[in-house]
């Protein structure tokens, strides 16, 4: 198998330093963090930890054997991407003017995004969807004349 | 009653059955040391906190026990860093107490305040800021467990000084021992077996053993094991005093300055079952040759350890006694049978090896380094605890004393420390006050530390430093020698203080050897005497270290002598 995205979802002492002995374990040994979100969970003492990484399989158990050996963190686990639900989520902030108001209201709408704020000449839009979903609304957004977007990393179970 | 947390602390590391404390005191830290002043706790004095950290080190790596050093914030706490990334590479068990401003300042960047917790998260085992008096007790139990308990190693707690300086009922202050202490993973059965069915008909095996068997104290173990199934076994530089270096199926160091034979059995062999070794660079050569017509058969305690640097086709997560006796156990109850002519030619071709390529030197007019280690194992009759420092002084101690027993070889193999031989040479002899203790160091390294000869003198610790002076940095200069048109940048040391004055100033035995038939004299005088001895060797100064396998080429390519390189 070659380079592709995989995701692990870590449970971890919910301790200050914690994301940083994780950071630093990724960064010392020379690994990459594609996106990363981090939560409580329903335990206050845990705090869930979903990181997406690339790499071949061999790497990602080596990251993997690397991260479990940080004493906070309790379990990695790989994230089986069919057996899972997986969604990133953007803010969009798109500009308008009256000529083309409704055409990019019929754009977004068709998009099944939602407008969640309205500026005298911008739209603050919310999108949510896989991470294929996402990059192709992003790609529509630009050709929409998007002036800025944030965007989460991915949440998943 | 209450009690103070530097009260608390005291008593935790009493219930740790800490006895001896290497440190040196700071603003911070100034309630703890009034605290070891009421204390029967032995606090070793050193000159310099790297030298405490080291010297924590040298003492955990001879007595087993969890090294502990105290120091200072700001200042004091960076400069043990050297130390404890040391103990890092080697997986050293040590616990390094630091004090810390107190927590209201902390991260406003207060009078002698260091983030240290962040400058050692990457050389750590582990490490923690204590910031309540609540936690404090538990924390320090913690720090002792995870710093002995699977793959050891060093870890830091953080000591900020209003929790030191905070009160606490005494009845909640002393926390138990946590339960949870691993004592390794009991080794997969099916595994084992499979293992011992190919180390059975195996025609030309090689046991690799790394640092994992002296740590794991599974050397008696692995002599049984030896025994029973006739293997030859190679070392890396970590794994040196693991096997008996006068046994016959003893081939020494492999890798980089390993022995011919070793290489060549490693290169050579059909299978090689390693314990405890971590497949360094400096082991494997070129990495894709390395063992290549071999099965590999790894047994290490750290799973990422395992098909980390090198695949391979029996991986079996244990402490290496776990395993051992688990095989030795199999061996006892099921009977085998080694192919005995098969075996028998392989150890045939071993000797052959040996006996193209010995580890050898020549004699000259000059004293050769080697010579100097032979005579020094002759006379300490092989049973010295050794300490070194990086570089050829390493390479030629590895080499030429013969280590018998585990725990007598210190040498800062992972991080390759410059100025780690003598500190670690203090802890060594505090741990052990009746053993000789050498520090085989060159004349660049020692200069690293030479003030803790203060410590030694002060507390009347014999160590006996060889320096094997060249006017070099020796393995540097091999290397501009041989790799960058002999170009000598930076690596001559001009102007080296008179090392047998300097010995004298600071109140121990200075002795110098210029010829070579000083060198036994020397030698007895500087062992002989009560006192810390400096022995100051004038070696040949372009002296190399061989065998040697250069960088990126395979083990097979091993160069025998300097003959070779023209």
């Amino acid at each position: 198998m070659g380079e592709k995205d995989r995701t692990l979802t870590l449970l971890v002492d919910n301790k200050p330093d914690v994301l940083a002995r994780i950071a630093g374990t990724f960064s010392g040994r020379g690994f990459n963090i594609e996106n990363i979100s981090a939560n409580i969970t329903l335990n206050p003492d845990i705090t869930k930890i979903i990181i997406v990484t690339t790499g071949d399989r061999a790497t990602v158990t080596k990251i993997r054997n690397q991260i479990k050996k940080i004493v906070d963190v309790r379990n990695v686990s790989y994230l089986k991407t069919k057996k899972s639900v997986q969604r990133e989520m953007i803010l969009a902030k798109i500009n308008f003017t009256e000529d083309n108001r409704e055409k990019i209201l019929a754009a977004i709408e068709e998009m099944e995004c939602r407008v969640v704020n309205q500026e005298a000449d911008a739209f603050i839009v919310e999108a949510t969807g896989k991470k294929d979903e996402i990059d192709r609304i992003l790609l529509h957004f630009q050709s929409l004349g998007m002036e800025d977007f944030t965007r989460s990393g991915k949440i998943a179970l | 009653m209450k009690l103070t947390g530097a009260q608390i602390l005291i008593k935790t590391l009493k219930a740790e059955g800490v006895d001896t404390i290497f440190g040196y005191p700071g603003g911070s830290v100034l309630d703890i040391y009034d605290e070891l002043y009421r204390s029967d706790i032995n606090h070793i004095l050193v000159r310099h906190e790297q030298g405490a950290a080291h010297a924590a080190d040298g003492y955990a790596r001879t007595s087993g026990k969890v090294g502990v050093c105290l120091v200072t914030s700001g200042p004091g706490a960076t400069n043990t860093v050297t130390g404890i990334a040391t103990a890092y590479a080697d997986s050293i068990p040590m616990v390094i107490l630091t004090g810390q401003v107190p927590t209201p300042f902390i991260g406003s960047d207060a009078f002698q305040e260091a983030d240290i917790m962040g400058i050692t998260r990457p050389c750590t085992k582990h490490n923690f800021l204590v910031r309540k008096i609540e936690d404090l007790s538990k924390t320090i139990r913690e720090a002792f467990s995870i710093a002995r308990s699977g793959r050891p190693g060093p870890v830091l707690v953080d000591l900020p000084k209003d929790v030191i300086q905070a009160q606490l009922e005494e009845d909640k202050t002393i926390a138990a021992k946590p339960k949870s202490e691993d004592g390794g993973k009991s080794p997969d059965r099916e595994a084992l077996k499979q293992a011992l069915e190919m180390i059975v008909k195996s025609k030309k095996p090689v046991i690799l053993t790394g640092g994992g068997i002296i740590l794991g104290n599974a050397s008696e173990d692995l002599q049984k094991f030896v025994k029973k199934v006739k293997v030859p076994v190679a070392s890396t530089l970590m794994g040196i005093g693991g096997f008996p270096g006068t046994d016959p199926l003893w081939l020494g160091m492999t890798g980089m300055h390993g022995t011919y034979y070793a290489n060549m059995a490693i290169s050579n062999c059909d299978l090689l079952i390693t314990l405890g070794t971590r497949f360094s660079d400096r082991i494997t050569g070129k990495i894709a040759n390395f063992a290549s017509k071999a099965n590999l058969i790894q047994i290490d305690i750290d799973a990422a350890s395992i098909n980390k640097n090198v695949l391979v086709d029996i991986p079996i997560e244990s402490d290496c006694k776990t395993a051992l006796v688990h095989l030795n156990k199999l061996l006892d109850e099921n009977g085998f049978a080694i192919p005995g002519e098969e075996r028998e030619k392989w150890i045939d071709q071993l000797g052959q090896w040996k006996a193209h390529a010995p580890l050898s030197y020549c004699n000259s007019e000059k004293i050769k380094p080697q010579c100097v280690i032979e005579t020094l194992y002759n006379l300490t009759e092989g049973e010295a605890i050794i300490t070194t420092e990086v570089g050829q002084n390493q390479m030629w101690a590895a080499q030429f004393y013969h280590f018998d027993h585990p725990n007598t070889f210190l040498s800062p193999g992972g991080l390759g420390t410059m100025g780690y031989g003598l500190p670690a040479a203090i802890g060594a002899q505090i741990a052990f006050p009746e053993k000789t203790v050498v520090d085989i160091a060159g004349d660049g390294s020692i200069q690293m530390n030479i003030q803790e000869l203060a410590t030694a003198v002060n507390y009347k610790l014999p160590v006996k430093i060889v320096i094997l002076y060249n006017g070099y940095l020796g393995m540097l200069r091999k290397w501009q020698e041989l790799f960058y048109g002999k170009r000598y940048s930076h690596s001559y040391i001009r102007n080296s203080p008179d090392f047998v004055k300097l010995a004298e100033a600071y109140g121990a035995l200075g002795l110098r050897a210029t010829r070579p038939e000083e060198i036994e004299p020397t030698l007895k005088k500087g062992l002989e005497s009560p006192l810390p001895a400096v022995m100051d060797f004038h070696v040949e100064p372009e002296e190399n270290v061989f065998p040697m396998v250069k960088p990126g080429t395979p083990l097979v390519e091993t160069i025998i002598n300097s003959e070779e390189l023209r």
